[in-house]
């Protein structure tokens, strides 16, 4: 199974998302293998109020169409629009310029340490 | 991320699957490589150097006596007489009501013995209905599903590749076979049957071979194939490539509520086929597709270029486009949709209402409640240069 950072923490929907303020969301390997060439991304807007295990955007790859949760609570203030412009960085980067979104957190779901979302994956 | 459904059957080549690190689906009953690494990168291979396919799932059923070419005019829609011996024909198998229950590739490889591919889905129905069918005639129909694998070698480099695996005797006749046409040779020291056949829009070969000796022939044309730019290639890439190439997949363009004729493919049907006498052959379906040969279809196949970047996909709704761009009355139903690699653009095929079927027509797809804005264009989308 492939690593995981440490740093970051995960969602069971298989995001996640790092300590920074505002912090930064993403997918994971795992997820953008399972998805294949992503070729849409479709992003909650900036100053939206998202909420951690709801719907905010959907990621479509060549085969298929996932909705993409939010693994926390708060507002959205920046999107990737590099991502948005080529989503192909979400496969080859998933960890670093595929991020997706950045959120001022006032709160989180269940989220899991690298050790415990690579069991989960596992 | 996968569940292994133990229902699936599972090709000659699953092990070379699993060891290349393939992403596994189940497909028509069958567990199959989805992708290797990449669907995209798979797609540009085969449209640029190759792509080897392991296509083990799909049914081979043998026609073999003095009367299999007279059976087989009387159980699908072509005409088996006038195939040529080391020719084929794209047809299809019909219900008595002119609905399509399989789309098929006829090869002729004797005078009293023909191949039908079937798709792997229908392979059963397909082998029990032409044995019904055949039963009166002097024919022995014989599925061979399980003991026959079928790898492709499809792209440009295709030629190459396999000529360089075939013996020496039979370089000759690999290198100048007509698509559409088999010929028998020696292949990485295999007894196979090899069709310039496909379903990418690219040249390329159909290699059909005995189960056993499956793996051996796949890992040569891996190897033989490295130098040449050849990739494993899975469904994925082999659905965006039929698409391009506008070639429908039974269960999105044809079905039993389908017949040919809606598809834009009557022309498979050979309502006035004569047998070697010149008596008019009485064929499954005939009537029906007759009477519908001569009405104009409720809806019509045609293809759908996207001016945005989100791809429709089957099921979604084909509606008017209204001046500001919003979704108007619903006028047919996408039958498959991707992004396609080659054009650089969502494509999809879709049937629709005849009035709304004129290229250049301005429609849009219900994308998940958003009207995004599709365009009817010709099919195919793509053709080899």
């Amino acid at each position: 199974m492939a690593d995981f950072p440490a740093t970051l923490r995960y969602s069971v929907e298989h995001e996640w998302v790092d300590d920074g303020t505002p912090a930064t969301v993403g997918v994971t390997s795992v997820a953008a293998d399972a998805l294949g060439d992503v070729v849409y991304l479709e992003l909650p807007e900036v100053g939206s109020t998202i909420e951690a295990g709801a719907v905010v955007g959907e990621i479509e790859s060549t085969k298929s169409v996932s909705e993409l949760y939010s693994p926390v609570t708060g507002t959205v203030v920046e999107v990737n629009q590099a991502a948005v412009d080529e989503p192909a960085l979400v496969n080859s980067d998933p960890f670093g310029a595929g991020w997706l979104f950045k959120v001022d957190v006032t709160g989180t779901g269940d989220l899991l340490s690298a050790e415990e979302y690579a069991a989960h994956t596992g | 991320m996968l569940s292994e459904d133990p229902q699936q059957k599972k090709t000659p080549l699953h092990d070379e699957h699993v060891a290349l690190g393939a992403s596994l689906t189940g497909f028509g009953g069958w567990l199959m490589p989805l992708r290797y690494t990449s669907d995209l990168a798979e797609h540009r291979a085969v449209r640029e150097a190759a792509g080897l396919f392991d296509l083990s799932h799909m049914g081979e059923i043998h026609l073999v006596g003095p009367e299999a070419a007279t059976a087989l005019d009387h159980a699908i829609v072509g005409n088996a007489t006038a195939i040529g011996v080391g020719r084929a024909r794209y047809s299809m198998l019909c219900a008595e009501d002119g609905s399509v229950l399989d789309d098929l590739i006829v090869y002729r490889l004797a005078d009293e013995h023909f191949l039908v591919v079937a798709n792997a889905g229908n392979a059963p129905l397909v082998a029990r209905e032409l044995t019904e069918r055949a039963a009166r005639f002097d024919v022995v129909v014989d599925d061979r599903s399980d003991a026959t694998a079928l790898v492709a070698v499809q792209g440009p480099r295709a030629e190459e590749i396999v000529a360089s695996l075939t013996d020496d005797a039979d370089v000759e006749a690999v290198r100048t076979l007509r698509y559409y046409a088999s010929t028998r040779a020696t292949v990485a020291g295999v007894e196979t049957l090899v069709a310039r056949t496909g379903y990418t829009g690219e040249d390329g070969f159909e290699l059909f071979v005995p189960a056993e000796r499956a793996a051996e022939l796949w890992k040569a044309a891996l190897a033989a194939g490295e130098g040449h730019g050849l990739v494993p290639a899975g469904l994925s890439a082999r659905d965006s490539l039929r698409l391009e190439a506008g070639m429908p997949l039974y269960g999105h363009e044809l079905d039993t509520t389908t017949t040919p004729y809606e598809a834009g493919l009557g022309r498979v049907v050979k309502l006035d086929k004569v047998s070697d006498d010149g008596t008019p052959i009485e064929f499954v379906g005939r009537a029906a597709l007759k009477a519908r040969s001569e009405s104009q279809p409720a809806r019509v196949l045609v293809g759908l270029r996207g001016e945005g970047r989100r791809p429709a996909r089957a099921g979604y709704d084909v509606v008017v486009r209204r001046p500001d761009g919003s979704a108007g009355v619903e006028v047919g139903t996408v039958t498959s949709g991707a992004p396609s690699p080659t054009l650089g653009c969502p494509v999809a095929m879709a049937y629709v209402t005849p009035e709304v079927s004129a290229e250049g027509t301005e429609l849009a797809v219900d994308v998940r409640g958003r009207a995004e804005p599709f365009v009817v264009v010709p099919l195919p989308f793509y053709t080899r240069s």
